[in-house]
């Protein structure tokens, strides 16, 4: 994150500062001066709202742990006090229980933004790999966080994605056990399913640290897929980019805020507002809706050692994508073929996610195996394949040309080190 | 950078200023509800008051109940006590103020033993029993007044609850409370 | 080749669109439930005083006698957004119910009369005792039942109802399954004994017998004293129940929608002031 700082404090105070902890040159080299190329377009922006909204939820969180009990006796009712007596409780609690689901929205965009744009290529599969050990973090963190309420759905999703590890061989069961603290889903599992809860956001921005720090070593891609050759290719952080992702993330608050005030509920389930009964199972158990795809998937193997290898391999094979793609090009854009087998991976895994919300039954289970089977198939043929017979259209020779045309390759037309408001020269 | 000679607004400075000040104001409605949350809930403010049978609280004895999760002390008060809570003079005092809200002027009023006393009731004593220096509870009938003491850093109370030595700023704090009938009193 | 590639997305698409317009497989017995129209309802939706209090007359006079409210103190009856009663009014009621309190100095507990901060107290001591009472069905509590409650509308319809904020399916659901007990069963459907068929309940058998019937409960606003009339105002009336701030929700929303787009706005504005010197 550093060597692009211009900063050279003036004020004797910040000169003294400065020298002994270069903290806020730090802070002026990544987000003010910090070249970032002119063409990105608004799905870069999602990086910025993944940061707000981690931060939305670590505030939100912090503060409904304040009013929250972890006992199985009084977890249910705790969350209702939030809800009803709590100043303002209702407001924080459906801002961090749909927040959870705006994260997810924002990193799947992320995500897929990536595999549009080949941005997981060298030299950014660091990079990548970071991204995905955030996405399994998150996983875990929502996952565990939907069990606090400790309602119908929370007991019963607990009980089933807990007894995935049981599919171990040999060691499954002490491995449940253990996950449970008991022979059950009982109080010592929501009790360490709290503090955890608490813990892992919390390393979660530890690598979202890494993941800047190494998106700040390899510069941003952009959707040419072409490298930063010269500065008339970049503008500066502040105030280009930073505008840009403000304007963003105030767009997806407004889509945020239409679930908080208008339609809190829609993501949830009915049954987690019946308090947990360990003696009743609800008649359709479906995991909250970022999980689906990979719910589908577990289910559409006709074993349980093999489901749930085949989900954790759905998430494993993403750190392998750097490698399994072939292609020389990045860009999606100077793909002919890839772009279409992208917008198909793209159905597949929105159809992968309806299949995991419907009953396994019927023709549902043949075609969620069909699904899962082309879910692998994309990455470990097409693109390997793709990559070696693909015919790429030609790449403009720089950032700047793809966006001025074809005679403007070199020649600086803004500064992009200037951190001062270009917009005030004369 | 900006020329120096560039001093008259305009419609650019305004689209800034107008942004940044919504922006402001954003992050100041925002915050209210992360502060307010920790104030007292709507289940806390209900539960405002508690009522005590004082039948069997026999002279000289005294009882202590729970009120908003703190201790209060209900005394019946022995003649005597009486006698040395009326016989201290104003100027003897630290703190001169009643601290009664049950009285006219409540706090302003002189923390003579009439207003510190259940009205027209002068045996009954009730008071927070939360030393006013830092907390802690007093023991009752003891310390060199015959009052309350608190063990925490020396303060000493009189036979009104009225501080006379020791750190403590002010006297016992009396809560809001009205006798129901003549042997019930409920408190807040 | 690329050709080929269209023509399959396009086949794909249409097959995604059939595959997802089949009804669910899920719909189990369950009639759909018509929507029955609240004032709760839309972005400025709001209660009805009247309605939530007339329902609290048909909860308190006809469901409390087997279904608990246990997460609702009697204060809230007067808090605003809700039924609104007078302080007089609710500590009157309340006064009328006993709730066991204690121990007392001699270790007993002991009975005394409701106060504003008392929860409602529950119509069985426990859920045995509910059982036991009802032939083993448990009635539920009715706190959260208007949110606990919701009947499935498929993928599209899902879909537009996150768009027109269509959320009232738990008080469309129990109002159609009050109005719903006097259908006949359909041909060679039985439930076992003592049950009771009602085709929006899940299965269409349900242990609850028609609770209300017409002129049951008394309205002294001269609203119509009809099923219909009484399933209505007990469903907006266990809406509030389940959601006693959703007229602060809405109203807060209102405002926040307001500030997010002229926010927005603003942004975009300077966003594209700054941007206008450098093509992109």
């Amino acid at each position: 994150m550093s060597g692009h700082s211009t900063y050279n404090p003036q004020n004797p105070v910040l000169k003294w500062f400065e020298a002994r902890l270069p903290i806020v040159g730090l802070i002026h080299s990544s987000f003010v001066a910090y070249p970032t190329p002119r063409n990105l377009n608004y799905w870069w922006t999602f990086g910025a709202i993944l940061s707000v909204m981690l931060g939305v939820q670590i505030i939100t969180g912090v503060v409904l742990a304040m009013h929250y009990t972890p006992h199985v006796d009084l977890a249910f009712n705790s969350v209702e006090h939030i809800m009803r007596d709590v100043n303002y409780g209702w407001l924080l609690r459906y801002m961090h229980a749909n927040g959870a689901s705006m994260f997810f929205i924002a990193v799947y965009i992320h995500m897929f933004r990536g595999l549009y744009y080949g941005s997981y290529k060298a030299p950014r599969e660091v990079l990548w790999m970071l991204g995905v050990v955030i996405f399994l973090l998150m996983m875990a963190t929502g996952f565990m966080g939907y069990v606090l309420p400790w309602g119908q759905m929370s007991l019963w999703g607990a009980i089933v994605i807990t007894n995935l590890f049981s599919a171990i061989p040999i060691v499954g069961e002490y491995v449940t056990t253990w996950l449970w603290g008991g022979f059950s889903v009982d109080n010592p599992t929501l009790n360490r399913f709290f503090s955890l809860h608490y813990l892992l956001p919390f390393m979660i921005a530890g690598v979202v640290g890494l993941h800047i720090w190494a998106l700040h070593v390899t510069g941003q891609n952009n959707p040419t897929g072409v490298e930063v050759k010269s500065t008339s290719d970049t503008v500066a952080f502040t105030p280009y980019a930073t505008l840009k992702d403000g304007f963003a993330v105030v767009c997806f608050f407004i889509f945020f805020a239409w679930f908080i005030f208008y339609t809190p509920n829609y993501l949830g389930h009915a049954d987690n507002y019946i308090r947990a009964n360990p003696l009743q199972t609800p008649a359709h158990i479906v995991p909250e809706w970022y999980f689906l795809p990979f719910y589908a998937i577990l289910r559409a193997i006709p074993s349980k050692l093999g489901g749930v290898v085949a989900m954790f391999s759905a998430i494993i094979v993403l750190f392998f994508l750097p490698w399994l793609d072939t292609a020389k090009v990045r860009s999606a854009k100077y793909r002919p073929l890839y772009r279409y087998f992208f917008w198909i991976f793209v159905v597949v895994c929105i159809l992968l996610g309806y299949i995991g919300a419907s009953p396994p039954e019927g023709l549902y289970i043949t075609v969620g195996r069909l699904l899962t089977a082309y879910y692998f198939l994309h990455f470990l043929v097409i693109l390997p394949v793709l990559g070696l017979v693909e015919k790429p259209l030609p790449l403009p020779a720089s950032i700047t040309e793809a966006v001025l045309g074809p005679n403007h390759g070199g020649v600086s037309v803004v500064p992009s080190s200037s951190a001062a408001a270009p917009e005030r020269r004369a | 950078m900006a020329t120096p000679s560039l001093v008259e607004p305009t419609r650019r400075d305004f689209l800034y200023l107008a942004t940044g000040a919504v922006a402001v104001v954003g992050a100041g409605a925002v915050a209210w509800p992360f502060i307010n949350q920790m104030n007292p809930d709507a289940s806390t403010l209900a539960l405002a008051s508690t009522e005590v049978d004082i039948a069997p609280i026999a002279e000289g004895q005294s009882i202590t109940v729970k009120w908003r999760g703190r201790p209060v002390f209900v005394r019946h008060r022995t003649a005597k006590e009486i006698e040395e809570g009326k016989a201290v003079p104003l100027s003897d005092l630290v703190d001169r103020a009643a601290r009664n809200p049950n009285i006219d002027g409540g706090d302003t009023a002189d923390a003579t033993d009439q207003n510190r006393a259940a009205a027209g009731k002068e045996q009954w004593l009730i008071m927070i029993g939360t030393c006013t220096h830092l907390g802690c509870v007093p023991l009752g009938q003891a310390g060199d007044y015959d009052g309350w003491f608190c063990p925490c850093h020396g303060s000493h109370y009189d036979t009104a609850g009225r501080i006379r030595k020791g750190p403590a700023p002010e006297n016992l704090h009396i809560p809001p409370y009205a006798f129901t009938n003549d042997t019930t009193i409920r408190i807040g | 080749m690329t050709h080929a590639l269209v023509q399959a997305v396009k086949a794909a698409a249409v097959a995604i669109a059939v595959f997802a317009a089949t009804p669910s497989l899920a719909a189990e017995g369950g009639a759909h439930p018509e929507k029955a129209g609240w004032s709760f309802s839309g972005p400025l939706g709001h209660f009805d005083r009247g309605q939530l209090q007339r329902g609290f007359k048909v909860y308190r006079e006809v469901c409390a006698s087997c279904h608990s409210m246990n997460l609702i103190s009697f204060r809230n009856l007067m808090e605003e957004g809700g039924p609104e009663f007078s302080e007089g009014q609710v500590r009157q009621l309340a006064s009328e119910y006993k709730v066991t309190d204690g121990p007392n100095d001699a270790g007993e507990m002991f009975e005394r009369p409701a106060r504003l901060s008392d929860r409602f107290p529950s119509p069985f001591p426990n859920e045995q005792a509910a059982r036991a009472a009802q032939g083993g069905a448990y009635p539920p509590d009715f706190s959260l039942l208007a949110k606990a409650r919701t009947y499935s509308r498929g993928v599209w319809l899902s879909l537009l109802d996150l768009v027109l904020q269509y959320q009232e399916h738990g008080p469309d659901y129990i109002h159609a399954l009050l109005t719903g007990y006097d259908h006949q069963p359909p041909e060679g459907s039985h439930g076992q004994t003592g049950l009771h068929y009602n085709p929006y309940f899940p299965g269409g058998w349900i242990a609850m017998p028609k609770p209300i019937s017409d002129g049951q409960v008394e309205y002294p606003d001269g609203s119509p004293t009809t099923v219909e009339q009484y399933s209505r105002d007990v469903s907006a009336f266990m809406m509030w129940a389940a959601e006693p701030h959703l007229e602060t929700r809405k109203r807060i929303g209102f405002q926040v929608m307001v500030f997010l787009i002229i926010f927005a706005g603003l942004l975009y504005f300077t966003k594209k002031k700054v941007w206008s010197d450098v093509a992109h």
